[in-house]
């Protein structure tokens, strides 16, 4: 029996940053079934499919032979390099340093991309293959990486697979409906929220590696994210603030 | 070959964005874990240096990002 309240934050965290790898990775699918045909960009999604699934067979189990001390100070540091990587571009986009990510300028770019490639005549098409393939592949590693990481050390693995899993089935499910990039979705919005969480489980999961007792357990995740969201917010407006400043010093108006 | 490589660059990439702060991090955790198995700091202190520490590297990041 699943305990919910337990394994709660390993499923949202799972559930949302699966549901934007899996964004991304239907948007190059869709332009190379649009543009070389879909029986060869299916086939790439499968043969990523099935190289996914046998690294997760391969190094799902060896994950429990390892000394639980070192596995919390190993997944703590990866999901700490993760999710600061994540929540730092959340941020410098959320001030407008960066642009957005925008599926639709990715999906022009993709398809412009497949149309100057010679098409192949033959049955498969090797091109749209691997191009479907390294996508699926790319950001289904991603999607590894946070199911691993919010689920092996707390024993909740097997929620934060549903939630990955249920996430993946929405977006393909809504894609096979719309047809087309799932541009309307609050992607950098997403990626805060689990840049957050994943950073949050970092610290907890390195914490607990070198011996901190947590007040309040598993429920002090939630609390480093809390203070991780509120300090992430005072960073976008320094954020905004510093690139302000740089672009009127270069432009040479004075500052505000 | 070359697709091997790329999927290599990816998955480095997918812990080391901006090399800094990646750098900032691990030193931050190694300096924590340090001070707590020598007990130079009693472990409750750990976990807010840990907390503070990452909030400071994190910050210091991206002001120091938006100004280039």
């Amino acid at each position: 029996m699943i305990d919910w309240m337990h394994s709660g934050p390993s499923v949202a965290a799972a559930f949302i940053g699966s549901s934007v790898e899996a964004v991304e990775a239907l948007t190059i699918v869709l332009a190379v079934g649009t543009v070389r045909g879909w029986r060869s960009a299916l086939m790439g999604t499968a043969v990523g499919l099935a190289l996914l699934t046998a690294i997760v067979l391969t190094f799902g189990p060896a994950i429990a032979h390892v000394p639980i001390d070192v596995l919390r100070i190993v997944v703590g540091t990866l999901l700490l390099l993760f999710g600061f990587r994540w929540l730092r571009k959340a941020i410098l986009r959320s001030a407008g340093v960066i642009a957005l990510h925008d599926e639709n300028a990715a999906f022009t770019k993709e398809t412009q991309v497949l149309h100057l490639e010679t098409s192949s005549r033959q049955r498969w098409d090797l091109v749209a293959i691997i191009t479907a393939f390294k996508a699926v592949v790319l950001e289904g590693i991603e999607v590894v990486v946070i199911v691993i990481g919010v689920g092996a050390v707390g024993n909740t693995l097997i929620p934060a697979s549903l939630g990955a899993l249920m996430a993946c089935l929405l977006v393909i499910a809504i894609g096979a409906l719309l047809h087309r990039p799932l541009s309307r979705i609050p992607e950098n919005s997403l990626k805060f929220t689990v840049g957050i969480l994943i950073s949050a489980f970092g610290l907890f999961w390195f914490g607990e590696g070198i011996g901190v007792a947590w007040p309040y357990r598993d429920a002090a995740i939630l609390g480093i994210a809390a203070i991780l969201l509120l300090v992430s917010r005072l960073a976008v407006g320094l954020a905004r603030r510093a690139g302000n400043s740089n672009r009127a010093l270069i432009s040479g108006r004075p500052l505000l | 070959m070359k697709m091997l490589s790329t999927i290599a660059r990816e998955l480095f990439g997918l812990f080391v964005d901006d090399g800094s702060l990646a750098q900032a991090i691990v030193v931050l955790l190694a300096v924590t874990a340090l001070l707590a198995r020598e007990q130079f700091i009693d472990i409750s202190h750990a976990a807010v240096l840990l907390v503070a520490g990452s909030i400071i590297v994190l910050v210091e990041n991206v002001v120091r990002s938006a100004r280039k």
